[in-house]
């Protein structure tokens, strides 16, 4: 069990090594895992889904509205029942509100019976369409004007940091080696295996997965291929306090047309509701800034869909940065010669079909030449609770009478105890930051952002860090 | 394990949520006056509220008719209120209600619901970050609110950063200053929206002329930058132009929002001026037997008139607890731009006049000397020029006395300035 985030790599050939610990990543890690393999899982920065997998709009897609007849279409609709099914097994946050598109005139009001066809052609027949009447009966407090809607039952809300982690946190305990900042330099592909160089020694390795997200297309090129570029398209999203949950009930969709797909009004696992994604094509990869305009419009268009929204306070604010490409497909290829698959062009439904892309990557690799073995069983995982649809630490008699630190409210603002704070430290997969426990345990997430117990908590993360340092200087000098 | 939610259930007198200034100065008064059971309650480790991490001097001038810095202060409120007989108890979290005058609480020992005669909500006041104020940019580490910074510095002795700049102009602004510089921080700017500073003019020149810390005016933040940590902040002047400014910490400072949420998930309609729940000159929420006091009430005023209203409540919840009936003051009152709120914000004609004979508000702007007209359902009840300049983010005052004049059955009363 290895989480590394200094020192040299192990001076190892491994049988695959997968670039990018996104939730494509590492849900590719987990599955590999199934197997006797020498894995290993290199990321950039200090986390895992610290990239575009952090910052989209938590929705679990039913795949209505894809493609037919594509990948994404196909792994959408697959990811889909396996991480409802993986959810259930293993505490992942996940609320089946189902979603309307709201038709706001004319034109998308015509446009529904296309997207019910559409959504059968993707094998998913339950949607409906909405007259007025029907929509504001289940919708009250929708703003006036919206002519009907189609009902999109499937359609779920899921906590994605805590997907991520649960895959990670899988994969490491059955053996995968995570090495965190860990960026991958120059590839050198031989006859046996590639040689990937980081600033942290050369990683050595027979199959190579390319999982880097909106950097898929540099590692791609390494490889000598030129399949997609990588255009990140941001968008931004705005928070609103929890007292807004009380205002919507299900995921409000837009109608796609051909001016664009506008906005979306969602509630979120941990009890807010949100309002975005803004999509703007940009050069830059590293652009997760929100802008002036883009919270402008966003504001415009919430008034529009949930007038009472904009009343109410604004949590957070954040910008993410969706892999998109040239091509209206996922981007996933095998180069058997060199023993390599990309995994490119995972946009908004990557956190859907992570799991599918995951099998389909395995079989490519078997298709590549590696003979993973037979299959193993690999231990459960239970994360912890962080969603509002079952009792949290702080609600339970029967955690805090095991353990008081779980009846101390460190962060008022979503309840999260001392007991959470501490096992998400000691985690096997550890946060490297302040906005990594935020991720773990909602902590400095709420609508003070860190007023009553942001210096509260930066102590015990200090503590925690010091505590570790020390346990790592006590282990050198006994092996010296 | 299988989750269970057993609680201990219990009733005492008065519940007090909130161990601050106002919620320990009303459990001195009333259990001084005699209440047998006062228990008060604080989701904190320790009692005392915001003055425990304000080192600064001042506090106690109003109530205590001395000054002392904030810590000395809260550990006086402390000292009184256990003295008195009131049972203070730190780390307990108030998680929702049960049912009317029922709380339901989380501490170490477990899950309890309390149900009291009178439940006072003191619950104070938080700065609104940088996301409630939609300033765009990045999220880069180093962007705080004065009280996490003081209680960063104050209470937890961590590092901060180099070169600050601090949003606000104002007086936790200056507390915020003497903050960093504690912290070794350097201060390379104050920026505020308004055209000139609102503290005391002796404070700002202190601030200007010991520490050279200069002063934007009239300027927003525009952008964040800096990946990690903060780089720097791009302000924007009223008239377009922008400038970067290189920093690695941002203090947004003032801009206050009431802890409201209690109040608000009992049902209690809010103050749309105040954004705490609507209340009336005896500390009176629409819900029976629920009162609220401090800057739950006023967001916000020094601590010192956050104690007062603890005092002048005392005799209200005592009344209450004789079992007078609930008929609080309906009558909205209400202000409209640039002023930002009243309070009290209900009233009841021939009802109490409130605290010391005297409506307090805020504006959102400087009103140089101006006259505020007090109206209702057309009818003229009081016009007055004020003698002094109206100074945002500090109270200022309208006598009462037009308040005999409010038809009780009449519509909501407005102040609004000429």
């Amino acid at each position: 069990m290895t989480v590394t985030t200094t020192g040299d790599l192990p001076d190892e050939v491994h049988d695959v090594a997968i670039v990018g610990a996104g939730v494509v990543g590492t849900a590719i890690a987990r599955e590999l895992a199934r197997y006797r393999l020498r894995i290993a899982l290199v990321e950039a920065s200090d986390d895992v889904g610290n990239g575009t997998s952090k910052a989209n709009t938590a929705i679990l897609h039913t795949g209505f509205d894809a493609t037919p007849g594509t990948l994404e279409a196909r792994l959408v609709r697959e990811g889909y029942q396996r991480l409802i099914a993986y959810a259930a097994e293993t505490g992942i946050p996940l609320e089946p509100l189902g979603a309307l598109l709201v038709a706001w005139d004319g034109e998308q009001l015509a446009a529904l019976p296309a997207l019910a066809e559409k959504a059968a052609r993707n094998g998913y027949d339950e949607t409906s369409v909405l007259d007025a009447d029907a929509v504001y009966a289940r919708e009250p407090h929708l703003g006036p004007g919206a002519l009907g809607a189609l009902e999109v039952p499937g359609e779920s809300i899921i906590c994605p940091w805590t997907t991520t982690l649960a895959y990670a946190t899988q994969a490491v305990r059955a053996g995968v080696d995570l090495h965190l900042n860990c960026p991958a330099g120059a590839i050198t592909t031989g006859g046996d295996h590639h040689e990937i160089a980081t600033p942290r020694g050369v990683l050595r390795t027979r199959h190579l997965v390319n999982a880097a997200g909106l950097y898929s297309d540099e590692i791609n090129r390494r490889l000598g291929h030129e399949e997609f570029t990588v255009t990140p398209r941001r968008g931004q999203l705005i928070v609103f306090d929890k007292f807004a949950r009380g205002l919507v009930d299900r995921i409000l969709l837009p109608v796609p047309t051909a001016l664009g797909k506008g906005v979306l009004v969602a509630p979120t696992v941990y009890g807010n509701v949100m309002l975005g994604p803004t999509a703007e094509d940009l050069d830059d990869k590293t652009a997760t800034g929100s802008s002036a305009d883009g919270l402008a419009s966003l504001r415009e268009k919430g008034e529009r869909i949930l007038p009472e929204l904009l009343a109410e306070e604004v949590t957070a604010v954040y910008a993410g940065l969706r892999a998109a490409t040239e091509h209206g497909d996922y981007q996933i290829h095998a180069d058997p010669g060199r023993r390599y698959v990309a995994v490119g062009g995972i946009r908004s439904t990557g956190l859907t079909a992570s799991m599918a892309i995951a099998a389909h990557v395995v079989e490519l690799l078997t298709d590549c030449g590696l003979d993973p073995g037979p299959e193993r069983e690999i231990e459960p995982v239970r994360m912890p609770t962080i969603g509002e649809a079952f009792p949290r630490p702080y609600q339970r008699a029967d955690l805090i009478a095991a353990d008081p630190a779980y009846g101390t409210v460190v962060c008022h603002c979503e309840r999260v105890t001392r007991g959470e704070i501490r096992d998400a430290l000691t985690a096997t997969v550890p946060p490297a930051s302040l906005d990594g426990i935020r991720r773990r345990t909602r902590a400095l997430g709420g609508r003070c952002q860190g007023f009553f117990c942001g210096a509260e908590v930066r102590a015990q993360f200090e503590a925690a860090t010091a505590a570790q340092d020390r346990t790592a200087q006590d282990r050198t000098e006994a092996r010296r | 394990m299988t989750p269970t939610t057993d609680r201990t259930h219990r009733t005492v007198d008065v519940l007090v949520i909130g161990a601050g200034p106002a919620g320990l100065a009303v459990a001195a008064r009333l259990a001084a006056a005699g209440v047998d059971r006062v228990e008060v309650l604080d989701r904190e480790q320790h009692a005392g509220g915001v003055p425990r991490h304000c080192h600064h001097t001042g506090f106690g001038l109003r109530d205590l008719r001395r000054v002392m810095t904030g810590p000395d202060y809260a550990r006086h409120h402390i000292a009184a209120a256990i003295r008195a007989g009131a049972v203070l108890r730190t780390g307990v979290t108030a998680t929702g209600w049960a049912a009317p005058r029922t709380v339901d609480i989380t501490g170490p020992t477990g899950l309890e619901r309390i149900t009291a005669t009178a439940v006072v909500l003191a619950t104070g006041a938080r700065e609104r970050p940088r996301s409630a104020r939609l300033v765009p940019g990045t999220r880069p580490a180093g962007v705080l609110t004065t009280g996490q910074l003081q209680q960063a510095v104050h209470l937890h002795h961590q590092s901060v950063g180099r070169r600050a700049v601090i949003v606000g102009a104002e007086r936790v602004s200056h507390s915020a200053v003497d903050t960093l510089r504690r912290a070794g921080a350097e201060v390379v700017a104050m920026v505020t929206d308004q055209p000139r500073h609102q503290t005391h003019p002796a404070c700002h020149l202190g601030t200007l002329l010991r520490h050279g810390i200069p002063l934007v005016t009239d300027a927003t933040v525009a952008e964040l930058t800096g990946r990690g940590r903060l780089e720097s902040v791009r302000l924007r002047h009223r008239d377009g132009r922008t400038a970067a400014v290189a920093c690695d910490t941002m203090v947004f400072t003032g801009d206050w929002i009431p802890d409201h949420e209690l109040a608000r998930s009992a049902g209690i309609a809010l103050d749309p001026g105040t954004r705490g729940p609507a209340a009336d000159a005896d500390f009176r929420t629409a819900a029976p037997g629920v009162f609220a006091v401090g800057n739950l009430l006023h967001p916000v005023e020094t601590a010192d008139i956050a104690a007062l209203d603890g005092r002048f409540a005392a005799a209200p919840v005592l009344r209450h607890l004789t079992g007078v009936p609930w008929t609080p003051g309906a009558l909205p009152v209400r202000v409209e731009a640039p002023l930002l709120w009243v309070w009290p914000n209900r009233i009841a004609p021939g009802g109490p006049p409130p605290p010391r004979g005297r409506f307090t508000l805020r504006t959102t702007r400087f009103l140089t000397r101006p006259v505020l007209t007090v109206v209702q359902d057309g009818h003229t009840l009081h016009r007055g020029r004020l003698p002094r300049t109206a100074v945002p983010n500090r109270p200022f005052h309208l006598p009462a006395g037009w308040l005999a004049g409010a038809a009780a059955h009449g519509g909501p009363v407005h102040i609004t300035v000429d």
